[in-house]
């Protein structure tokens, strides 16, 4: 029955979520609100990992299942899309190696002026 | 089919089939192209239309489990808590990197999607492209974008981070490990991170929790670049 007490939290946190979104007049999912509520309540210690691991654990691992629905949806879109695929893939392709490329340099910068002012620190 | 139509169940039971189907294949190529999320929206794709089984029906069917998306978002709070553990002490250089590579990628998209003169709803549907479909596609309908291109956008770039990753970090000269991690989350979110959970712990680790950092600064960023439009 433990998970039904884990369900039963991540639930709580749902709704909170709900709520938040419908009581906040910004264009912000519940999602991304009850994520936050999470992630601060085990950053506070209100909610301990082991009480939400597990049945969330379940939950992450079918998210894959549950975007096959939306992806079918492109069938209603295809009208669209349908002449401007080729840009469209090349356009992808572009901001992926932009994103992945910046996103890593000034990661390993920044990265590497920490340690050394760390070292530093320790001489 | 008519009486397939009827019956709510048969959706769902079609979708984990294909999604099983798409597994299976995975399993024995292990190439990232063989994404299951990718595979079975093709064989439902095909499926409906070799048969005329009505879209109506199979969304829904779904439709009937799509409140598990918010939850299950949600718990993506519980992996990241304890990726933070984890690196606490790279976590500036962590959030300066995603912050960086998410603001760069509004900007190309949005950039290059009016250079080519594409339409505002397609354009807000690419706008979220790199991070997880769990947020990006909330994002996109809650701005007047298309889910369905959306999520293709967003599986899209994941298989092309995930490929294209290792020969990235070549080019990009990315040898530290968070670094790299970084890339792979904020470029190409939960595909990407597969990748990084290869070359090692940390790095998969550091994806992890880029990856979601990504989506929540997307959330953020998204009316702002929207607004330009």
């Amino acid at each position: 029955m433990k998970y039904l007490s884990q369900f039963l939290r991540i639930t709580a946190f749902t709704l909170a979520g709900e709520l938040l979104q419908r009581v906040i007049p910004l264009p912000v999912p519940a999602s991304v609100y009850g994520l936050t509520l999470l992630f601060a309540a085990l950053c506070l210690g209100v909610v301990k990992l082991e009480q939400v691991k597990d049945a969330g654990g379940f939950l992450v691992s079918i998210l894959p299942i549950l975007f096959v629905s939306p992806a079918v949806g492109i069938l209603e879109n295809w009208g669209l899309i349908q002449g401007v695929v080729i840009p469209l893939l090349l356009l992808i392709a572009l901001s992926t190696i932009v994103t992945f490329g910046i996103a890593g340099r000034v990661t390993q910068v920044l990265n590497k002026r920490g340690k050394q002012d760390e070292d530093s620190a320790k001489h | 089919m008519k009486i397939l139509q009827s019956i709510d169940i048969f959706p769902v039971l079609l979708t984990l089939a294909a999604f099983r189907v798409g597994q299976l294949c995975q399993q024995k190529w292990k190439k990232p192209v063989f994404n299951p999320t990718l595979i079975a929206a093709i064989l439902v794709i095909a499926f409906l239309l070799i048969t005329g089984f009505e879209t109506k029906a199979y969304n829904a069917g779904m439709g009937k489990l799509s409140w598990l998306m918010t939850p299950a978002t949600i718990s993506l709070a519980i992996p990241m808590y304890e990726q933070f553990q984890v690196l606490k002490k790279s976590l500036k250089a962590i959030a300066a990197g995603v912050a960086a590579g998410t603001i760069s990628c509004m900007l190309v998209v949005f950039g290059a999607g009016a250079l080519l003169r594409f339409e505002d709803a397609l354009l807000l549907s690419l706008l979220p492209k790199s991070v997880t479909t769990a947020i990006g596609v909330s994002l996109s309908e809650l701005f007047g974008g298309m889910g369905g291109v959306t999520t293709a956008a967003i599986i899209i770039t994941g298989i092309l981070g995930n490929m294209m990753g290792p020969a990235l970090c070549k080019l990009f000269g990315i040898t530290d490990e968070v670094a790299q991690g970084v890339a792979f989350g904020t470029s190409a979110h939960v595909i990407g991170t597969a990748k990084a959970n290869e070359i090692s712990g940390l790095t998969g680790a550091a994806s992890s929790l880029s990856l979601v950092v990504a989506g929540l600064l997307t959330a953020v960023l998204m009316p702002v670049i929207a607004g330009l439009m």
